[in-house]
């Protein structure tokens, strides 16, 4: 099999504790004057070492790894949007890099003009457009507006256009990255149902992911990176697999926490755990829409603090916060929390959050101390996962799904119609006129 | 490395039209006067500098009349300036491109430039207007003119390629620029002739690529005056030597952009 990407011992690195952005000129003139007795030397940071592949031609090849392992890096340097420190990247055949959709939109230019531009920055030919601009027009749903500005534009709308243009698309070789991390399940259903057709059109393509259900359907081949190296590479089911239980030993230590490497605070009341417990105090296996559930949180307390406050953030994927419930909000003190182990139990009547999966990030603080992070004793983000399943919640047998927004509101109709048969006015409680 | 680059340029020429385009489009979008913009920059400019070097200190013109003597430079100056300004701030304005899309930078200054030509053309109308105003006969020197506008764009490319690089790296630049413009101005024969500089300072006036173009302008335009030809061909050589460093450098600090941008 001819190879469309070919990676050498590509390596990426990065000088911390320098400022690179807003540089002023007067630091380069000191640094200058200063030659020969330079500064503390700045810190590296390999994001990418040594990481070596081959993508052969009408390979469909997922990428993944936890934040800041050097995904997002390997992917703009195989775009060549960052250089390498080291290494060689070859690409056959004419490669489109979507590291977003709508890339180069101009609020003040039309629907129609945005779609050259785009385009044009895509690398499409303009007589390439031409041919394709219905098609895109309709994909993307909106051919009433196409000669409006897109200021006028709701984000949806934005997002669809963008998605058109990079679905009309002609090319060798497609690298994604986490484009399907945004928009409605609709939309990313089709931005899979996209990359199928790619996939079955013999195209090459190398999908960066979090969504590792996506990874999972669309690739046969999955690469891990872990610290900037290759961890593993090969058959989805074997490294998908790897990848999971490499979670393992961290949760033996801290039981169900992720992210924990990302934790901040200064530790004197750390995390140890969480669990979901239903109302008889077992752990639930499976958490419904309107539930009542428990959520135990394992604390362990280096010295005795006064007055400590807890706290949830819920999050609907990483952007939505649901709720944050706090001891001090929710209006629950603790005038001393003794030093060693515990747990705190935080009970909900009623989950009122329609199916999907949710971020749960924690908190513990001394008192008032919101101010900082680093303040706090503890916080990790995104340390738990909460995975709500689809209930009759209104008892209409109909069930309630993820289309019908994120919370289930205790609810009840009434009607009031006004007929105009004169005998059925009884009916009506009308004010006098 | 060399050739590649250049057909690579030619490769994502239509890309360069469609930016330069964009600007265009929006620079007079939502504004009442639209293009005649092009043309009040450089007629107000004009009018002070007859009213107060022409009418008042009563600044040398050669014998041209002062409103058309000024005019003649400030229109290539105005473009000058507006584009090397632009071209400055083209990468760190389009930061979210360099970021996202690979493409050649250079596509972005190169742009700016381009985008500026149509506002040059319309100033020039307006110059035509005040000859024949003036009642000078336009001569063959006229054909030279879109020469002097090429050196123009090459000196402003070069030296756009070059503040351009450095103002991703150091803001200072955008600090910098409009204070060193305005001094610019005044060492460039635009308010007067280069005859009234003592002859032994012309030597280092000609090491600004703008005097040379200016005055060169001038010559093509009014049939009663000539060609210098010293000060042209500094003037062409500083204009090469510029745009080369240009792009030498920034052919080396482009690698750098997606980093630090």
């Amino acid at each position: 099999m001819a190879s469309a990407i070919t990676v050498e011992n590509l390596s990426k690195r990065y000088n911390i504790g320098q400022a690179p952005r807003d540089t002023m000129i007067r630091e380069a003139l000191v640094g200058l004057l200063k030659r020969g007795r330079k500064p503390a030397e700045a810190e590296a940071f390999w994001a990418l070492k040594n990481v070596s592949f081959t993508v052969g031609q009408g390979e469909v090849v997922g990428i993944i790894g936890r934040n800041g392992a050097g995904k997002s890096t390997l992917l703009k340097v195989l775009s060549r949007i960052i250089y390498p420190t080291s290494g060689t990247v070859e690409v056959e055949g004419r490669v489109t890099s979507l590291l977003e959709v709508g890339t180069g939109f101009h609020e003040e230019l039309t629907g129609r003009e945005n779609i050259y531009l785009n385009g044009s920055i895509l690398g499409m030919k303009k007589r390439e457009i031409n041919e394709k601009i219905d098609a895109i027009v309709d994909f993307a749903g909106v051919p009433r507006f196409i000669d409006t500005r897109i200021k006028f534009y709701s984000s949806g709308m934005r997002l669809r256009l963008g998605f058109a243009v990079a679905a009309h698309l002609d090319t060798e070789v497609l690298m994604v990255d986490e484009v399907l991390a945004v928009g409605d399940a609709d939309f990313q259903k089709k931005c899979l149902r996209k990359m199928e057709t790619l996939q079955s059109a013999g195209r090459t393509v190398l999908f960066v992911s979090h969504n590792l259900l996506a990874v999972e359907h669309l690739c046969p081949r999955v690469i891990w990176i872990d610290s900037g190296q290759v961890r593993c590479d090969g058959d989805a089911g074997d490294v998908m697999e790897a990848y999971m239980t490499s979670f393992n030993p961290v949760q033996q230590e801290s039981a169900g926490l992720m992210n924990l490497d990302q934790r901040k605070g200064t530790g004197q009341v750390q995390f140890r755990g969480i669990e979901f417990l239903d109302t008889d105090g077992q752990p639930q296996t499976v958490t419904r829409t309107g539930d009542r559930l428990t959520i135990r949180l394992f604390y362990h307390a280096q010295e005795t603090v006064s007055q400590p406050e807890f706290g949830i953030g819920l999050w609907a994927g990483l952007g939505t916060l649901v709720a944050a419930l706090g001891t001090s909000t929710t209006g629950f003190e603790i005038p001393e929390l003794p030093a060693g182990d515990g747990y705190l139990d935080l009970t909900i009547d009623a989950l009122n959050l329609v199916e999907g999966r949710y971020l749960i990030s924690m908190w513990t603080t001394g008192p008032n101390h919101y101010s900082s992070v680093d303040h706090c004793y503890d916080v990790i983000e995104h340390a738990a996962e909460l995975n709500i399943e689809a209930s009759d919640f209104y008892k209409s047998g109909k069930g309630v799904h993820r289309a019908y927004g994120i919370v289930v509101l205790p609810c009840e109709w009434r009607l009031a119609a006004e007929y105009s048969n004169e005998e059925s006015s009884h009916f009506l409680a009308r004010a006098p006129e | 490395m060399k050739r590649k680059s250049f057909s690579e340029i030619w490769k994502y020429r239509e890309l360069l039209f469609f930016l330069a385009w964009r600007d265009v489009k929006i620079r007079y979008r939502q504004t009442a006067l639209g293009a005649a913009w092009a043309v009040i920059q450089p007629l107000f400019t004009m009018l002070v500098f007859t009213l107060l070097f022409g009418k008042i200190t009563k600044v040398p013109s050669d014998g041209i009349p002062y409103p058309i003597f000024a005019y003649s430079a400030l229109l290539l100056w105005t473009y000058f300036s507006v584009t090397l300004g632009g071209a400055t701030s083209s990468l760190v304005g389009n930061a979210d491109l360099i970021r996202k899309v690979y493409f050649p930078r250079t596509a972005l200054p190169a742009s700016a430039i381009l985008a500026n030509l149509l506002d040059l053309l319309i100033a020039a109308v307006f110059l035509f207007l005040l000859m024949g105003y003036y009642r000078i006969r336009p001569s063959w020197g006229l054909l030279f003119l879109p020469l002097l506008i090429l050196q123009v764009v090459i000196f402003a490319f070069g030296g756009g390629l070059i503040l351009a690089a450095l103002n991703v790296k150091y803001r200072d630049i955008k600090h910098a620029l409009p204070f060193v413009m305005q001094l610019w101005m005044f060492l460039t024969p635009i308010i007067y002739p280069i005859s009234v500089i003592p002859q032994r300072f012309r030597m280092f006036m000609a090491l600004n690529p703008l005097a040379g173009i200016v005055e060169t302008a001038r010559a093509c335009l009014f049939p009663s005056r000539h060609v210098d030809w010293h000060l042209l061909s500094v003037s062409i050589a500083m204009t090469l030597i510029t745009s080369m460093i240009g792009m030498a450098y920034f052919r080396r600090a482009e690698r750098d952009f997606g980093d630090i941008i």
